[in-house]
């Protein structure tokens, strides 16, 4: 199959995979408490259906999607809602924000489900309501609601391609390697699936070529079901691969317009992981409740890659690992390059969670002296999005942010590559992300301050006009006792008044 | 359990300022052992005064403005500088030349703009500029080639003459004579043909007799700066070829006047300066495209001061007057974005 | 005869520029209305002007100067410094300091419903009316503190915005160089 390349990428990343990818899949025990925080996805947070005290049974929605761009979540075992509160939430801010908490009662009772083994039957908008109702979103980090990018039936261009995404880049994580060594024959079914929602031409699965054992599986698979618009290939290993615009260059030489989302260009791009778990909502009717993780680091007793409950503490997963070990230094969610650390294990794993590396000393570093940046430009031939990160660099540190708009800024997937390759040893990263959320505040107080004008001059305008009434009331007051005497009013009023009196004597 | 929390990447950086500049100086080795094989050892008291000057005035600096020294002096970016700005002076110049140039290198081209990375203009180059003015007779006295001097120059001889103890000015004349670039030049103003000059015993098959292997040897280092990745083609080609296309223009019109496009790639600095002078990161244009134009513009403005300038070697002010230019180079060359037209 | 080629030079030249000026001529005073949408619309007085449109008419006439707005801070001096062609300069200090962004909060327990602050306020961001509770509409506050000095109870107070996730920022990098140790 013919491949393409993207602009720059790191070859050379150290990809630290012999830790886990031998390990199978176990799963994971229920832990005593499940946690859901309600904006685990991208969009509008979920809004509770169950209240303190209610019992609920696996797969059952306890809370439901407000709008469009949200989705559903379900409880991942039966016990009874302890808390609905803000709890500790797994982003970089360090935030809490408003959670479910599940005691779980061990029994593991389950809610009805509704397969459908004979998909199909069912028309897309179908499929597309199961895969919304399942609260199935981006299982490869973005956690985006994956119903809308599958409802592709108003769009204007028609879907030529369906990418599975099973390349993945990022050091220490194994699991989707594992999930299509051992579940291979779901996943295949998954894709069918999807070509049957998508009307989809053609289906590539890409694995990287650091795995050529998954490769083989898949590929007997793919040959046993004989589905020809199913096909693998192999990438060559080269971080970030696995990001969604340089996935689809590398197999199809398009690029995606800035601004603009694949489906634009005919191409849809899924995980892996979200495709087992359309598979299991479709055909098993059973809803987004558990994934696969990668525990790994040298800051836990035992690597393992678990299939877990999600709305399981993390500390809970440290225990299946043996526990810490004594050179546990961070704990991240993620991999090294673009996931975040965490300040305790008592926040949950949440749908995105694909890896939770506890990394120690050596593993990681915490710390880095900034030198001067010396122009050399290797930043610029590291960004697979050919950016020119140097320039960004200065912009962002001397807050000139909309210079930095002007090159590009939105269009960083925040990949990290241009740090690691930077000799100064310059957090470029982190001015980037600095940038992209004081522009963010930037514009919303620009807003505020739209709106503000405008209450000002409306306001201004209503006392002008409350003034001008009043001038113009006694101004035609004014007027009026003008045009007539004074006496002529006095008289007139004196006749009322006797005439007034006159009639009340008569009666009286 | 409770953590500390630091941001992504967590991986550990892959390269230094400290190593990039190790294998600039690496790959500067051939050129430097080709030069004191055939011209002798005086480079090397040029390279010891360049170098000690350059980290004791870095101190001095770093100490005034309030820096710590161990990040700042570890990064070697001083002593390629010096080791550069050394290659470039010639080879018997007396101690004070190497010594004030580092200064003015050092302090005034390098921290009075602002440090690594701030500053416009290559170091080096500045202070040899400077020099060039401000002492033209000591600048312009060169060492001839071993192979041409009547006996060899004993140890004490260097000593002296670089120590500036005024030694016979016999001597001096005897081993000394202007570079070919030089040669080349007079004569020809003179209304000599290239044949004629060429006949001269300082030259070579290729360009200067001596010159020609320590330019190819500089390109050797070019290229395992290139290999390393150290370095990208842009600039080297760039300045080569725009080197190479003006004065193969011109050597078209009237070869009998012009010398040919491998004497000016091989003479004077075009090697050095391809490799590792207009290469200097901090100074050169940033953008790929930006890159090539500026070499290109210094190769085409070395040919001209060359050619037409008031002084025989045009690398150092050409490297310098296109310094100038690099904000606008950078301005109207971004890298294509991805997803934009 | 080079004298009558340079009257004739200059003479074009003149007529070209003439022409460009009345060619290319702007119509109205958009000064006024660039300098207006940098400042914050914070409409609190405190650069001696009754709101920010005036401030910004002074600036475009000279009668201003543009470092008088303590919420507009350094970076909206840099921006009018950068608008105008010149030299930024640090805020002047009699006027008032910058600081974070601060809304009102009236204490209910308090307010006696005089109406006082909703008059004083310059964006009707109180809500209220006579003998009837008074509260401020936290999304529509400047933080321009006029209401605070007409209230006769001292009821109203200004506290920080509560910080939301959706506004959450990113630290920006220490990007000083490693000083020596003294």
């Amino acid at each position: 199959m013919k491949l393409w390349s993207f602009h720059g990428g790191l070859p050379s990343l150290a990809e630290h995979k012999n830790e886990s990818v031998n390990l199978p899949i176990e799963t994971a025990p229920i832990p005593k408490t499940l946690i859901y925080p309600l904006g685990q996805h991208i969009g509008n947070a979920a809004k509770p259906l169950v209240q303190v005290g209610d019992k609920v049974l696996r797969g059952q929605k306890i809370a439901a999607a407000q709008g469009v761009v949200s989705a559903p979540i379900h409880a991942a075992s039966s016990g009874t809602v302890s808390k609905i509160a803000d709890h500790l939430i797994p982003h970089p801010s360090g935030f809490s924000a408003p959670s479910i908490t599940i005691k779980t009662d061990g029994l593991d009772a389950e809610t009805d489900y509704t397969p459908h083994a004979d998909f199909q039957q069912l028309t897309a908008p179908q499929l597309v309501d199961i895969v919304r109702e399942a609260g199935i979103v981006g299982l490869g980090g973005a956690a985006f609601p994956t119903a809308i990018k599958l409802n592709t039936q108003s769009k204007a261009v028609d879907i030529d391609t369906l990418i599975l995404n099973g390349a993945e880049c990022e050091p220490y994580i194994s699991c989707d390697d594992r999930l299509l060594k051992e579940r291979t024959s779901r996943i295949i079914e998954g894709i069918e699936i999807l070509l049957h929602m998508l009307g989809a031409k053609r289906a590539i699965l890409a694995v990287e070529d650091n795995s050529p054992d998954t490769f083989s599986s898949i590929q007997e698979a793919i040959n046993s079901n004989n589905n020809l618009a199913i096909n693998a290939t192999q990438i060559p290993t080269i971080y970030p691969t696995g990001g969604e615009k340089q996935l689809i260059q590398t197999l199809t030489g398009k690029e995606v317009p800035s601004g603009k989302i694949p489906t634009d260009i005919g191409i849809v791009s899924i995980n892996v992981g979200t495709v087992y778990a359309i598979q299991q909502a479709v055909i098993e009717g059973k809803p987004l409740t558990s994934r696969i993780i990668t525990v790994t680091g040298e800051g836990v007793n035992k690597p393992h890659n678990l299939e877990v409950r999600i709305g399981t503490p993390i500390s809970a997963l440290i225990d299946v690992c043996h526990g810490y070990t004594k050179q546990a230094e961070r704990l991240v969610m993620g991999g090294p390059m673009m996931g975040f650390a965490l300040s305790s294990d008592s926040i949950p794993v949440v749908k995105a969670t694909n890896c939770i590396l506890v990394a120690s000393q050596h593993e990681v570093v915490t710390e880095k002296q900034a030198m001067p940046c010396i122009r050399c430009g290797l930043c610029a031939s590291a960004c697979p999005v050919s950016l020119s990160p140097q320039q960004l660099y200065w912009f962002s540190r001397s807050d000139q942010l909309d210079k930095a708009a002007q090159l590009n800024l939105s269009d960083c997937i925040e990949c990290g590559c241009c740090d690691v390759v930077c000799p100064s040893h310059i957090p470029l990263v982190q001015h980037f992300r600095y940038a992209k959320s004081a522009l963010k505040v930037q514009n919303h107080e620009k807003q505020l301050s739209n709106i503000a004008r405008e209450r000002f001059e409306a306001r201004e305008e209503r006392l002008a006009r409350d003034k001008a009434e009043r001038a113009e009331r006694s101004r035609k007051k004014k007027a009026a006792l003008k045009n007539k005497p004074a006496k002529e009013e006095i008289d007139a009023a004196v006749s009322r008044s006797k005439t007034k009196k006159n009639s009340i004597d008569n009666e009286g | 359990m409770q953590f500390l929390t630091s941001n992504a990447p967590f991986i550990a950086p892959q390269n230094s300022v400290q190593k990039m500049m190790l294998w600039v100086l690496i790959a500067l080795m051939p050129g430097i052992i080709t030069m004191v094989w055939q011209f002798g050892y005086g480079v090397l008291a040029n390279i010891i005064i360049c170098v000690s000057t350059a980290l004791i005035a870095e101190t001095i600096m770093l100490r005034l403005r309030g820096r710590a020294l161990g990040p700042a002096l570890s990064d070697l970016s001083a002593v390629v500088t010096a080791v550069l700005l050394a290659l470039a002076l010639p080879t018997l110049a007396p101690w004070w030349i190497p010594f004030i140039g580092t200064f003015i290198a050092i302090v005034i081209a390098k921290h009075l703009y602002g440090g690594l990375g701030y500053n416009p203009f290559n170091p080096a180059m500045v202070a040899f500029a400077i020099l060039m003015v401000s002492f033209p007779k000591s600048m312009t006295v060169w060492v001839l080639p071993h192979s041409l001097l009547p006996t060899g120059i004993s140890f004490s001889d260097i000593v002296a003459i670089v120590l500036d103890q005024q030694p016979k000015q016999t001597l001096i004349d005897a081993i000394t004579a202007a570079t070919p670039l030089d040669e080349m030049k007079t004569q020809l103003g003179l209304n000599q043909t290239v044949e004629e000059i060429r006949a001269s015993s300082i030259f070579a098959s290729l360009s200067g007799r001596g010159w020609q292997w320590v330019s190819i040897a500089f390109l050797l280092g070019g290229l395992i700066l290139l290999f390393k990745r150290i370095i990208s083609w842009h600039i080297p080609v760039g300045l080569l070829a725009g080197l190479f296309t003006i004065s193969f223009a011109f050597y078209l019109l009237e070869p009998s006047v012009t010398p040919s496009p491998l004497f000016h790639l091989l003479s004077g600095g075009a090697m050095l300066g391809a490799f590792f002078i207009a290469t200097d990161p901090v100074t050169a244009a940033t953008t790929p495209k930006g890159r090539f134009i500026y070499g290109v513009l210094i190769g085409l403005l070395t040919y001209i001061i060359r050619t037409w300038g008031g002084y025989p070697e045009g690398i150092a002010f050409a490297v310098i007057l296109i310094n100038m230019a690099v904000p606008l180079i950078d301005y109207y060359t971004p890298p294509r974005t991805y997803g934009h037209k | 005869m080079s004298f009558f080629i340079l009257i004739i030079l200059f003479a074009a030249l003149g007529i070209l520029l003439g022409y460009a000026a009345i060619r290319f001529k702007v119509e109205g005073d958009p000064l006024v209305d660039k300098i207006d949408a940098l400042l914050p619309q914070t409409q609190c007085g405190q650069c001696n002007f009754p709101g920010c449109r005036p401030y910004a008419q002074a600036i475009a006439d000279g009668e201003a100067d543009i470092n008088q707005c303590p919420p507009g801070g350094e970076a909206g001096i840099a921006a009018l410094a950068d608008l105008l062609g010149v030299e930024p300069k640090p805020l002047n200090e009699d006027n008032g300091v910058e600081k974070a962004t601060l809304v009102a909060v009236i204490d209910e327990n308090t307010c006696i419903g005089c109406k006082l602050c909703i008059q004083a306020c310059p964006v009707d961001a109180i809500l209220g009316a006579p003998k009837h509770m008074h509260t401020v509409i936290e999304a529509e506050c400047t933080g321009c503190e006029l209401c605070i000095p007409p209230c006769p109870v001292e009821c109203i107070t200004m506290e920080p915005v509560t910080k939301t996730l959706a506004l959450w920022e990113w630290e920006k990098p220490d990007t000083s160089q490693a000083k020596a140790k003294s």
